[in-house]
């Protein structure tokens, strides 16, 4: 283990624990920010896998985000909770079927075209739900109660209580990454990082390549849907937006932002874009201009900064040499 | 008489309008080299493209071991026993020299849908990486990065990566391409070794090595074949000194 290993290590420890604590000294706002900012965490990680470890920029990954969302929203009574368990085995089954299908078709393409057809399937799905009146159509639909916990009659805890539903997306933030590393460090995390070395060399050695990236895609698209999910929770609302080509270039953004082919890298990637964008919305005004008004001029700024300074984004901060495979990767 | 492993008749595939390897009909057998050599453009990296599944014949039937395997993907080809070099190295940069063959002894499980035990856990694909890097004399080298090893490592590492995958038939595509003397002679010697217990299509411009190592040769000039015979045939054969090794 190298000493940069053992910092990355020893600052992980230090930002879970801060994390575990945020709500002992945190107001509302900022457990719920740090809420909001886990379940992107979760988004771009799920992405990373496609983008920054298999080769596939995908440009629809909003798709299952939202699709999962829709699901939730879909099972739950107007006026009544959904079960949890229930609510949530259905938004994931549904987003992996979805990515199942998708996947399908567009893993028949590469490069530019890929990026091209995921936007072409999230972007039907987008008008799907705005152009007809399911679920309420372009203006969405609120989600009255959220839903409810049980194990035979105990609940454990209760989502409509922020810092519970903190607790419950904290967990599941650590338990992605923990399942995503040691997918990574498994016999398939090899093979889905050859096909981004070199593909014609994996089908060559006699590894049928479509599967692994289409077990990929599914992999990666039901975790998408897990966020989706909790961020529906939290929200109490779902609209065509949560499926939209915006949301998909944000957490792309995020995923480079923050460092493609790393873990942590995404979920700083997810942090640094949350809080920036409250930090300079917040900006005051100055004479006759309103600074915090034009916050996205800011961000737009800030996202040129770093990819120029730290081509291999904010984990690259945190290491000393730009990686192995950045340095010889064709 | 050897028995033959690795059959083509009237293999044949057209880019356009252009026959770039018109009705080859070669064998390979079991503990047997057979080069084919020719002119640059005669169709010997179409023909290893057609046998190892990256190219489609447009006529023609390849067998192996008797079954038809015309036009099968080249991962499947991959798993039926015939393993090949890239004339142009193809390994994977970024990892190191035993990962690489990891990868490649990896590609014999039925499957790699394994999603939770680590990679490193696998004792038996640590073994088979090892064997294939010894044999190709990269043993001092496994930890390595394949981008750092010289130019003559990486050849050998392609070679490594195809031993992994434990082939019955080798298709070497200038194993030789690039490679100074001293590295020239250690890979003759590393191809030597393996002859027994292969059957062996070797393409290569290095005409000391061809006849050094060929049991068999096949001279191909505009994508036909010009000649075939033993390196005595080929060399006394007219046609092919004024075809081929009268240039060279």
């Amino acid at each position: 283990m190298t000493n940069r290993h053992a910092l990355i290590v020893a600052l992980s420890v230090v930002a879970l624990v801060l994390l575990a604590a945020l709500p002992a000294f945190a107001e509302k706002f900022y457990v719920q920010l740090f809420t909001k900012i886990l379940i992107m965490a979760i988004f771009a990680m799920s992405l990373d896998l496609l983008v920054g470890y298999t080769g596939l920029v995908s440009f629809g990954h909003a798709a299952f985000f939202g699709f999962a969302g829709y699901l939730l929203a879909l099972v739950t009574p107007q006026y009544q909770a959904a079960s949890l368990w229930l609510s949530l085995a259905i938004a994931l089954a549904g987003s992996a079927l979805l990515a199942l299908a998708i996947g399908a078709l567009v893993l028949r393409t590469s490069g530019v075209y890929f990026i091209m057809v995921t936007l072409a399937f999230a972007q039907m799905l987008y008008f799907l739900f705005h152009d007809t009146k399911i679920a309420g159509g372009s203006d969405g639909v609120y989600i009255y109660v959220r839903p409810l916990a049980t194990i035979a009659g105990w609940r454990p805890f209760d989502l409509e209580n922020f810092v519970h539903y903190y607790y419950v997306v904290l967990a599941l933030a650590v338990a992605t990454f923990l399942l995503l590393s040691r997918v990574l460090a498994s016999l398939f995390g090899g093979v889905i990082v050859g096909i981004r070395v070199n593909e014609h060399r994996m089908r060559s050695l006699g590894y049928p390549t479509f599967r692994y990236k289409l077990a990929c895609f599914v992999l990666s698209g039901t975790l998408a849907g897990l966020a989706g999910y909790l961020a529906t929770v939290q929200f109490g609302f779902v609209n065509p937006d949560m499926l939209g080509w915006h949301l998909s270039g944000s957490v792309l953004l995020m995923v480079i932002l923050g460092g493609m082919g790393t873990l942590i890298g995404p979920a700083l990637g997810a942090l640094a874009m949350l809080v920036l964008e409250i930090a300079f919305q917040a900006l005051p005004v100055v004479g006759a201009v309103n600074i915090g008004k034009h916050w996205q001029l800011l961000m737009g700024g800030f996202i040129v900064l770093v990819v120029l300074a730290l081509p291999n984004g904010l984990i690259g901060l945190l290491e000393a040499r730009p990686r192995r495979e950045e340095v010889f990767r064709e | 008489m050897n028995e033959a492993v690795l059959v083509t008749e009237g293999l044949t595939r057209y880019f356009g309008g252009l026959a770039a390897v018109d009705g080859v009909s070669i064998a390979c057998e079991r503990g047997r080299v057979h080069a084919i050599i020719g002119p640059n453009g005669a169709g010997k990296s179409t023909l290893v493209n057609m046998l190892s599944g990256d190219l489609v014949p447009s006529s023609g039937r390849v067998t192996l071991r008797g079954a038809d395997i015309t036009g099968v993907a080249a991962h499947r080809i991959s798993r039926l026993g015939i393993g090949r070099s890239y004339q142009k190295t193809n390994i994977f940069l970024p990892f190191t020299a035993f990962e690489n063959c990891r990868l490649a002894a990896q590609s014999r499980l039925a499957s790699s849908m394994r999603f939770f035990r680590p990679a490193r856990a696998y004792r038996t694909l640590a073994e088979a990486a090892e064997r294939a890097l010894a044999a190709a004399g990269l043993d001092a080298r496994g930890d390595m990065p394949a981008a750092a090893l010289s130019h003559g490592e990486q050849r050998q590492l392609e070679i490594a990566m195809t031993l992994a995958t434990e082939p019955e038939v080798l298709l070497l595509d200038e194993p030789l391409a690039g490679m100074g003397a001293d590295e020239s002679a250690r890979m003759v010697e590393l191809l030597r070794g393996l002859r027994a217990s292969h059957a062996i299509l070797l393409v290569e411009h290095d005409m000391d090595a061809v006849f050094s190592l060929a049991d068999r040769l096949t001279v191909m000039v505009n994508g036909a074949v010009l000649a075939g015979g033993s390196a005595e045939e080929i060399r006394a054969n007219p046609a092919v000194q004024e075809a081929y090794l009268g240039e060279a």
